[in-house]
């Protein structure tokens, strides 16, 4: 591949670039992990078991993350991914029922879809406010998912006005060699190498192609929207559709599609919650996690890897809420750490207040953690928002979106 | 037709496009999938019993509040998303200081009517002071701060509540502290409660405040072009905060009427999503006091009268959803376009007096 940026001069591939900053900030975070697993005697922390509820609690959310990354590179902003995602678990129970988990796949995206044309219909031909239509798309969701679902679901085997249950999952993978070297390497408890272990242990059995998928999905939208000219041209319109159109870019189009594949995404990330995360339908079952997707779209600052990141943390910790309250109480431990590391690098940055802010918070946490057995269960469903919170309120200078994000254009008026 | 004439004329044709768009569209929906159409709409536009009746004046007081208090953000340009949140943590910390009786009678209801308010303004102000320190995008602040609420109630009921069975709420009022209302029907119709009158009087003041005031003056003016505003000596910053925190008081209060009326407690009887249709009914009524007022009036009766629908029809009662969430889309997409029209008629007109012959007009 000869790609390459033309603002940094060194020829830099994106594997590259994946590679070598997340390598580091993935093998510090997993030996400050493992640290903590040792420490505080709880091997649930990196034990396969939470790594794979970690990976299903994940997938939604990078699905409607990438979903919104795509919208809002082309400068939408798609409140309405939770009205898509809602469509898509309908869409994946429907259309697997009749047809099998694959078909169910792709009707999941369609559902999505269609919640995508309705949001680029008001926004990009209409000129809608962006956040109205979002959260009309998301009423029409729900209310359809339910209606439809009340509708056809009872008559089916299975199913009820609420739900449908029993049906067909994508396929799972083990690869047989690794998965067992991986698991005799974790049961060993060693420090940092069985906690990789047991991510690769995670990774290779039992996992559900649909997660693959969605992961595969994560590179391809990078090296489409950052490696070719069509994504070059969609992100222009993000960033200033007036300039794009001047230079002869259909900007309603490169909206549309974008648009369009962003509730495809949403939908598919509803679909992985209807066939993979559980059984089946269930009304309501996305709960939220397609505002989570834009939070760990805002978290990871509108970049593919970013959200990576940040939907991870989000499944994380969305998968401890199941898990027993000891290893959460653990993760205080790991939060508090990682605030007063966070607070010496604000102190090294001459960044004073911002350092003792964020030095109280760690003491508090701290505090938290010693004089506690237990969290809660609630606290832990809070966090991915208040460390969404947290990371806006620190962070928000830092991060930057695409300059005409939400705006309104008109065609023709580049003058 | 005068000018004034043609101007309200326009400005009801887009709600009754919408109307018509999302009639039209729930009608397509039942067809698809099976059922009668015809018997849907024969049994929605029945006379409705006294019973739904009252239910109706009820809720739509409810929804009116929840638009008024969408309302105060969207007329300053800011999207109050977190209605939903600010009106359940307020509810809650209102139904616990009433159950607690610390005061007696009717002084405890007022109390409880400010811990309300100030319960909403505090939480609605947490995304007011990241927006206007740090810069945070209003409407994930609200998003965020929806999900926290919610768990956060959660949580102190599952602790601190009265259990009852499988359920949990909290103390119930003591006799003296609840208001009741008034039957316009026979008593066993229900009541009107007594404090839907908050809605009237809420409607009242939002237009005084809009249209009589300094302050509503500024927040119009800022709403529409903050850097006038700023020009004409306005703080935009102290404008967003103090908005912010208005907009979250009076969604506090939104669902007080319910609790002093029937609800008694914090428990299974809260209504969840006022929120949410509060901010449709905004978006339907242009942020007008009168037209949220129909708004309110109209999704109060689809949500009311879909109840009819379980007896006679095999029509399920969550369709009115989905003609909820269509009519706003349509109107918001029919407002937009009818504003397009009307700039270009006036262009027009523009252009015509200037050439004094229409066959200069371009467009």
């Amino acid at each position: 591949m000869s790609a390459t940026t033309a603002t940094t001069g060194r020829k830099r591939t994106i594997v590259e670039r994946l590679t070598t900053s997340w390598l580091y900030i993935g093998l510090i975070g997993i030996g400050v992990v493992s640290f903590v697993r040792i420490i505080t005697d709880t091997d649930d922390l990196t034990g396969a078991g939470t790594i794979r509820a970690a990976i299903i609690a994940t997938c939604p959310i990078l699905a409607a993350a990438l979903g919104g990354l795509w919208a809002e590179r082309a400068g939408v902003v798609n409140i309405g991914l939770e009205g898509q995602m809602i469509l898509g678990t309908w869409g994946a129970a429907f259309f697997t029922y009749h047809y099998g988990p694959w078909v169910g796949i792709l009707g999941a995206a369609l559902l999505g879809l269609i919640g995508g044309l309705l949001h680029a219909v008001a926004t990009v031909t209409f000129g809608v406010d962006h956040i109205v239509s979002g959260v009309a798309i998301n009423l029409i969701g729900a209310g359809a998912a339910t209606y439809l679902a009340e509708a056809i679901f009872p008559d089916y085997e299975g199913g009820g006005p609420r739900q449908l249950n029993g049906l067909e999952a994508p396929a799972q993978i083990t690869i047989p060699g690794v998965s067992d070297l991986a698991n005799s390497i974790a049961d060993r408890h060693w420090f940092v190498v069985s906690d990789i272990a047991s991510v690769v242990q995670a990774l290779t059995t039992n996992i559900s192609t649909l997660s693959l998928l969605i992961f595969a999905l994560v590179i391809v939208s990078a090296l489409v929207l950052w490696r070719t000219s069509f994504g070059l041209r969609l992100r222009s319109c993000g960033e200033n559709p007036q300039a794009a159109e001047t230079l002869g870019i259909n900007v309603y189009l490169y909206k549309y599609v974008a648009v369009l594949v962003s509730g495809a995404l949403a939908g598919i990330g509803g679909g992985f919650l209807a066939l993979v995360a559980s059984s089946g339908f269930s009304n309501g079952q996305t709960g939220g996690r397609g505002y989570i997707g834009l939070a760990a779209m805002i978290f990871g600052n509108w970049r593919p890897g970013g959200l990576l990141a940040g939907a991870l943390t989000f499944g994380y910790t969305d998968s401890l809420r199941l898990r027993d309250t000891q290893s959460v109480h653990s993760l205080l431990l790991l939060v508090a750490i990682g605030l007063l590391a966070f607070a010496a690098w604000r102190a090294y940055k001459r960044q004073v207040t911002g350092a003792l802010v964020v030095a109280g918070a760690g003491v508090l946490v701290m505090a938290w953690f010693l004089l506690t057995d237990s969290v809660p269960r609630e606290f832990t469903v809070m966090t991915p928002y208040v460390t969404t919170m947290f990371v806006l309120a620190l962070g928000s200078q830092r991060l930057r979106m695409p300059a005409a994000d939400g705006k309104p254009y008109r065609r023709g008026s580049a003058g | 037709m005068t000018g004034r004439l043609k101007s309200v004329a326009l400005a009801l044709l887009a709600p009754a496009i919408a109307i018509v768009l999302s009639i039209l569209v729930t009608t397509l929906v039942i067809a698809a999938v099976g059922s009668s159409p015809g018997e849907f709409w024969s049994t929605m536009f029945e006379v409705p019993k006294p019973r739904l009746r009252v239910d109706i004046v009820n809720q739509t007081a409810m929804i009116y509040i929840a638009a008024v208090a969408a309302a105060i953000g969207f007329r300053m340009g800011l999207f109050n998303i977190g209605l939903e949140g600010q009106y359940t943590i307020a509810s809650f910390a209102a139904a616990s200081f009433a159950g607690a009786a610390y005061l007696g009678g009717f002084a405890n209801v007022i109390a409880s009517l400010a811990v309300a308010m100030l319960v909403g303004a505090a939480w609605s102000g947490i995304a007011g002071l990241l927006k206007t320190t740090r810069g945070v995008s209003e409407v994930i602040s609200t998003i965020m701060l929806n999900a926290i609420a919610v768990t956060l109630v959660g949580y102190f009921l599952n602790n601190y509540g009265v259990k009852e069975g499988n359920t949990v709420h909290t103390k119930n009022l003591e006799p003296s502290s609840t208001l009741g209302g008034f039957s316009p029907f026979e008593d066993r119709d229900g009541e009107i409660w007594a404090l839907s009158i908050v809605a009237l009087l809420l409607g009242i003041g939002f237009w005084v405040l809009l249209n009589k005031t300094r302050f509503g003056f500024d927040l119009r003016a800022s709403g529409q072009s903050e850097s006038a505003a700023l020009a004409s000596g306005i703080n935009p910053k102290r404008m967003i905060l103090i908005s912010m925190m208005l907009s979250g008081a009076v969604a506090g209060l939104i669902w007080m009427p319910a609790l002093f009326g029937g609800a008694r407690n914090y428990g299974t009887s809260f209504q969840v999503g006022l929120g949410f249709l509060g901010i449709a009914v905004a978006l339907l009524g242009r942020n007008r006091p009168v037209g949220m007022l129909f708004g309110a009036l109209l999704f109060a009766f689809l949500s009311v009268k879909s109840n009819d629908l379980t007896f006679g029809t095999d029509v399920s009662p969550s369709i009115v959803q989905i003609t909820q969430g269509v009519a706003v889309l349509a109107v918001v997409v029919t407002y937009e376009v009818v504003r397009r029209w009307r700039t270009r008629l006036e262009q027009r007109a523009v252009s015509r007096e200037l050439t004094g012959t229409t066959a200069g007009a371009t467009s």
